[in-house]
């Protein structure tokens, strides 16, 4: 196996260019509009509103600003699948379609899904939706074409700042710890890393410097496992069987006597 | 996005809708009939064996009808089998902590039995010209190896729906852990309610019909206490209720669907000869109407 591959995302110095989502749609060759429909949002500069099956990269622009609007702040933040270590997608997924490649990144195999959109249930980022070309649950690939020959993925290699970084996921970290140590020399202490570490989902293969808590960028502040619930849900319906069970055959061994009383009430 | 109740807030709906719907409630009375129908062949008398013969007739075509909706409901029906089969290599696909996965196997399976009990009761009342078909019914052994077999997979296939809800990362489904036990009782009160509607209809008087009626009464009692648990389990994300869906949880289910009809069990006297047959109705309206509020309610988050 390869060495463990991802994105390391610098939102600090996101300009909120969308070149990284414009090369994703070229390189993968998804719609521009949906289905015909060009809506604009109307919500600050973001028109594609969501990660979804035809936006593998999303651009957030988010608006911190006083009521005067005399002070505030963008925070800016390509959105991408975390191709998480322990991947709730992959975890659910019933066809086996949903696989973990040689560079540990996740994947969906378009001839194998079927299309019971378990995963997009199952991801605690919102990241997979349907795309209404195929039919199919489909998400960033992390350019898997482009890395089985060595090339960098198409968004990384268009971001004009190197918000998005590209490499092994060992030199990314130590990348971004040492950008965090320098942002907070420089003063700016809120700086920290999501999801580096192995604390969130074994780690996420795609992590994020932010600025803020992460639910103002609209990531969940403590993604879990599906299966967090497989254990206490199966017992509990065994309770709920048993008990329906007991019911019945309380009711029936003695519907005899019952039946017969319930005849001379009547 | 600031200040949501749960981590679940940022998934994304699956757009499961009427389909999945119809699925749960099919699918719940298709498991609870073949339930009910094992407990009456097993420890009913032989008068009761029609109202048997009732829930495997039930049984089978709502499984046929929940099996077309779940295929229909992919987007890519013609891959159904892909649940079944790896595409790549043909081998078995099982992933055993996956409930969909399971499921999909649970329904093959309980297919088959509940294909095999809805032989039996045919042969038995002589719409099939087939003696060996007998065998099937309890108390011959392979009958009851296959009412056994077969109520197991039932009541899987009735709870498992609820299970898989929870094994997401969605608003209210997977901030429970007891939609699995809702659904299996709600299954249970459901089927014994149609059983009783079908049977009431026939014109039929077995004294099973009554036990029937006391079991599903008992049941509609631990459904709703289940119920009340489950909104407690929720914790700050039973907020998500406070709108229309919430109406009509209270409603729809709790009043229409439980409250009432056990207000009618115990004053038998308020609707005369109706009484029972609306008590049921209702129970059914209000199985319906809790599925329905389950999957939208989420789905619209």
């Amino acid at each position: 196996m390869a060495e463990p591959m991802g994105f390391y995302t610098d939102t600090t110095v996101c300009i909120g260019c969308k070149a990284c989502e414009v090369a994703c749609k070229e390189w993968n060759q998804l719609p521009s509009t949906n289905g015909g429909v060009n809506t604009l949002s109307g919500d600050s500069y973001d028109n594609t509103r969501k990660l979804d099956g035809i936006h593998w990269r999303h651009v957030k622009f988010i608006e911190q600003f006083t009521e005067d609007r005399k002070d505030g702040r963008w925070l800016l933040m390509s959105d991408v699948c975390k191709h998480c270590v322990n991947a709730p997608c992959l975890e659910v997924c019933p066809t086996g379609a949903i696989v973990r490649t040689e560079f540990d990144t996740v994947v969906i195999q378009s001839d194998a899904c079927n299309g019971c959109r378990d995963c997009i249930s199952a991801c605690p980022f919102g990241v997979i939706d349907m795309n209404p070309a195929s039919g199919l649950a489909q998400k960033c690939t992390l350019c898997y074409d482009r890395l089985q020959v060595g090339m960098e993925p198409a968004c990384s290699k268009a971001c004009p700042t190197d918000s998005i970084q590209f490499g092994t996921i060992k030199d990314l970290r130590v990348r971004a710890e040492q950008r965090v140590a320098k942002l907070h020399e420089t003063g700016e202490k809120r700086a920290y890393l999501y999801g580096a570490d192995e604390k969130m989902l074994g780690g996420l293969n795609s992590f994020y410097l932010l600025v803020d808590k992460p639910e103002v960028y609209g990531l969940p502040p403590d993604p879990k496992m599906p299966t967090r619930n497989l254990a206490s849900a199966s017992w509990f319906s065994v309770l709920g069987a048993v008990l329906v069970g007991l019911m019945g055959i309380i009711n029936f061994r003695n519907r005899g006597a019952r039946a017969e009383r319930e005849e001379e009430r009547s | 996005m600031n200040a949501v109740p749960s981590s679940t807030f940022f998934s994304a709906p699956p757009d499961w809708g009427w389909l999945i719907v119809l699925y749960f409630f099919f699918g719940g009375l298709a498991g609870g009939c073949y339930f009910f129908a094992v407990l009456i062949d097993l420890f009913g008398r032989p008068e009761d064996r029609p109202l048997a013969r009732l829930g495997y007739y039930i049984a089978f075509p709502c499984l046929l009808i929940s099996g077309f909706l779940l295929t229909i409901d992919l987007t890519r029906p013609e891959r159904f089998w892909h649940m079944l089969i790896q595409s790549h290599t043909f081998l078995p696909m099982f992933k055993p902590w996956s409930p969909m996965s399971l499921g999909s196997w649970a329904l093959l399976i309980f297919g088959l039995f509940s294909f095999l009990s809805f032989i039996g009761a045919l042969v038995e009342d002589h719409h099939i010209k087939w003696s060996p078909g007998l065998k099937l019914r309890p108390p011959e052994g392979l009958g009851i190896l296959v009412s056994i077999i077969g109520g197991l997979f039932g009541f899987y296939v009735a709870g498992y729906t609820g299970v898989l809800l929870a094994v997401t990362n969605r608003p209210i489904w997977s901030d429970t852990p007891l939609l699995g036990m809702l659904f299996v009782v709600s299954a249970a009160s459901t089927s014994a309610a149609l059983m009783i509607l079908l049977a009431r209809r026939s014109g039929w008087t077995m004294p099973g019909i009554l036990a029937l009626d006391r079991t599903g009464v008992a049941i509609e009692v631990l459904e709703f206490l289940v119920l009340v648990a489950l909104m407690i389990s929720l914790g700050p994300v039973a907020r998500a209720w406070l709108n229309v869906w919430g109406l009509l949880l209270f409603f729809g289910v709790i009043v229409l669907g439980m409250l009432i009809p056990l207000a009618l069990y115990w004053r038998r006297d308020w609707l005369g000869d109706r009484n029972v047959t609306t008590s049921a109705a209702l129970i059914l309206v209000g199985g319906f109407l809790l599925r329905l509020v389950i999957v939208f309610s989420a789905e619209g988050i």
